[in-house]
């Protein structure tokens, strides 16, 4: 009887839709932390995620950074890879052959070191019908050309998108970077050149030195800081953003659990990514969704919507 | 491979500085090959990323009076380095760890007929043990096991008994012969001039070992240590230069899926040993 009653109990919707593009649930992994998709294939059910972001690609393969590459320090990890990744040719050849099989929405990640780079992986892109939509890199922290100086100033913001706007027939989500003095000033600059959908925070420059070598502990010197120790950064920033404009903000920045995903869909993102986690647990972002439809369940709510933007103040 | 929620069976000191731990890990030792390793992390928020462990060993309690079937565990050995290391000496019988694996690609198996010799620095022993023990199966297997003083000569009596032919040298003579243990291995391959050598230790260590077998024409595999997130494949942290690595050609390989364990000729020797990032995992 009891079986029958939990049967007809109807479970939550935990359905969004980003920038036109619709998601069983608002939770997507990060780009960079989740390779090309396949690498995780093992540990979960690709087809449960909201959708899969890839690794950035640039045009051309990209030999990324030399090593030690991360380091540990409290509660996150620096990161400097470099942007290493196989190109948008080889993605497409030998990585999106696995992908096309998932009945979960792919989204590319990309940037350019020119703006005719950008455009022209925007052109490419437009003509793969599995690719769902796509993320613009315009903040990564860790390459001189990659992507970041087109992410600290509003006019290059708004001129980068402007130009992949006209290149790219698929929806458009702008991944912006902590490291700027107002990020809503770029995020309004980034959706009046025609971004679908803003997703932030990258990760938040940082550094770490090894006292006893007296060396910096990333090769590169300096890296991207990610995980739970820049989560209350990364809510304050998209709460923010969520204000400042129109179009959908997917949040991101330390989220490990379904709490976590929670703060950042209750000050008003429409989905989140979870990115450091995915190393930590590959199991995480499993247990977030579970948790998710779990914390509506016990709040009485039948839809993920009554939860998004529901913030009091 | 597989992410276990299980329990420590045992963590011991087993020499000054040096611990063993023992996994409840059942089906692990079926699916683990010699090499492999796994990606650790208590039950607990620090620190944040696992560490990556060599497998030492696997096996099976015998079973308890209760009738229980018996036990399956994995014996992974660690070195206090940092704060990680540190935490994990803490832990006792009981406590709840994660372990993710096994995973990465291990030793590949030696041509038939060859003379088998390993050599180990310090806690590099780690992988050979399971090596040792497919080896000794088809032929004589000898360990040339190294270390800067005697505590740093780890197990050395659980190879004898496979049937390993051990050979001990520490840097200050305080056990076995005094020196470097690429001197014994000359020695060996001096007798052995076709011998296949597996080797795991120290960068510099692994340095000295390749030169020698370059210039000899002998077959060698190396595991590497590398500082890794991930352990999949998916943060690229861990990747070491590949054989003909350029910047306009960039050859990467990721230490936690192409290896730990690589063929000596898979690497680019010239790039190696100036990057930092080896042999001083797990400092954090």
């Amino acid at each position: 009887m009891i079986d029958d009653a939990r049967k007809n109990l109807k479970r939550p919707s935990l359905a969004v839709e980003v920038a036109g593009i619709k998601m069983k649930n608002p939770v997507m992994p990060a780009s960079g932390t989740f390779g090309y998709g396949e690498e995780y294939a093992p540990y979960m059910d690709l087809d449960g995620l909201g959708a899969i972001v890839s690794k950035g690609l640039s045009l051309k393969p990209k030999a990324g950074n030399p090593t030690p590459r991360i380091a540990e320090t409290t509660s996150g990890m620096l990161n400097a890879i470099g942007l290493q990744n196989v190109g948008v040719e080889a993605f497409i050849a030998q990585k999106l052959p696995f992908l096309r099989q998932l009945n979960t929405p792919i989204i590319v990640n990309f940037f350019g070191n020119t703006l005719e780079e950008y455009g022209e992986i925007a052109r490419r892109l437009s003509d793969i019908p599995e690719v769902a939509g796509c993320e613009l890199n315009i903040s990564c922290p860790n390459v001189k050309q990659g992507g970041i100086v087109f992410g600290t100033e509003a006019k290059c913001a708004h001129e980068v998108v402007d130009l992949v706007r006209r290149h790219l027939a698929k929806p458009l989500i702008v991944k912006l970077t902590p490291n700027v003095t107002d990020i809503t000033v770029i995020a309004r600059a980034v959706e009046e050149a025609g971004a679908d959908a803003i997703s932030c925070i990258n990760t938040i420059t940082g550094m770490a030195v090894d006292v006893r070598t007296r060396r910096p502990r990333l090769a590169n010197r300096t890296g991207g800081l990610s995980g739970p120790a820049i989560r209350p950064i990364a809510v304050r920033l998209v709460h923010q953003v969520v204000q400042a404009v129109k179009i959908p903000v997917i949040g991101i920045g330390g989220i490990c659990r379904a709490e976590d995903a929670l703060e950042f869909l209750i000050v008003g993102a429409a989905a989140v990514q979870v990115g450091t986690a995915n190393f930590v647990d590959p199991g995480a972002m499993p247990s977030i969704i579970e948790g998710i439809e779990q914390f509506l369940i016990e709040e009485g709510l039948d839809d993920i919507r009554q939860v998004i933007g529901s913030l009091k103040l | 491979m597989k992410n276990y929620q299980t329990v420590i069976l045992s963590n011991q000191e087993m020499s000054a500085g040096y611990y063993r731990m023992r996994i409840l890990a059942p089906g692990f030792g079926a699916a683990a090959r010699p090499g492999q390793f796994v990606m650790f992390r208590p039950h607990a928020s620090t620190p944040l990323l696992r560490r990556p462990f060599g497998v030492f060993r696997t096996g099976l309690l015998p079973a308890d009076c209760a009738g229980l079937p018996p036990k399956e565990y994995l014996e992974i050995l660690y070195k206090v380095v940092g704060v990680g290391t540190g935490i994990m000496s803490e832990l006792h019988a009981g406590d709840r760890v994660e372990i993710l694996g096994p995973l990465g690609k291990g030793f590949a198996s030696a041509p038939e007929g060859r003379e088998k010799i390993l050599v180990g620095g310090g806690i590099g022993l780690v992988p050979l043990y399971m090596l040792a023990e497919e080896l000794v199966r088809s032929g004589k297997v000898r360990l040339l096991m190294g270390g800067r003083s005697r505590d740093d000569i780890l197990a050395v009596t659980e190879f004898e008994r496979l049937g390993v032919e051990t050979y001990v040298s520490t840097d200050d003579g305080s056990l076995g012969e005094g020196g470097l243990v690429t001197r014994v291995l000359q020695r060996k391959l001096d007798k052995y001039p076709h011998a296949a050598v597996f080797a795991c230790g120290p960068m510099p260590m692994l340095e000295a070992v390749y030169t020698i077998c370059a210039e000899r024409g002998v077959d060698l595999q190396v595991s590497l240590e590398a500082l890794m997130a991930c352990g999949v494949g998916a943060c690229l942290g861990c990747v070491v230069k590949g054989a003909g690595h350029s910047e306009e050609n960039p050859r990467y390989l990721c230490s936690c899926k192409e290896g730990p364990v690589f063929r000596a000729e898979q690497l680019d020797w010239s790039r190696l040993g100036g990057q930092s990032g080896y042999c001083e995992g797990c400092k954090i």
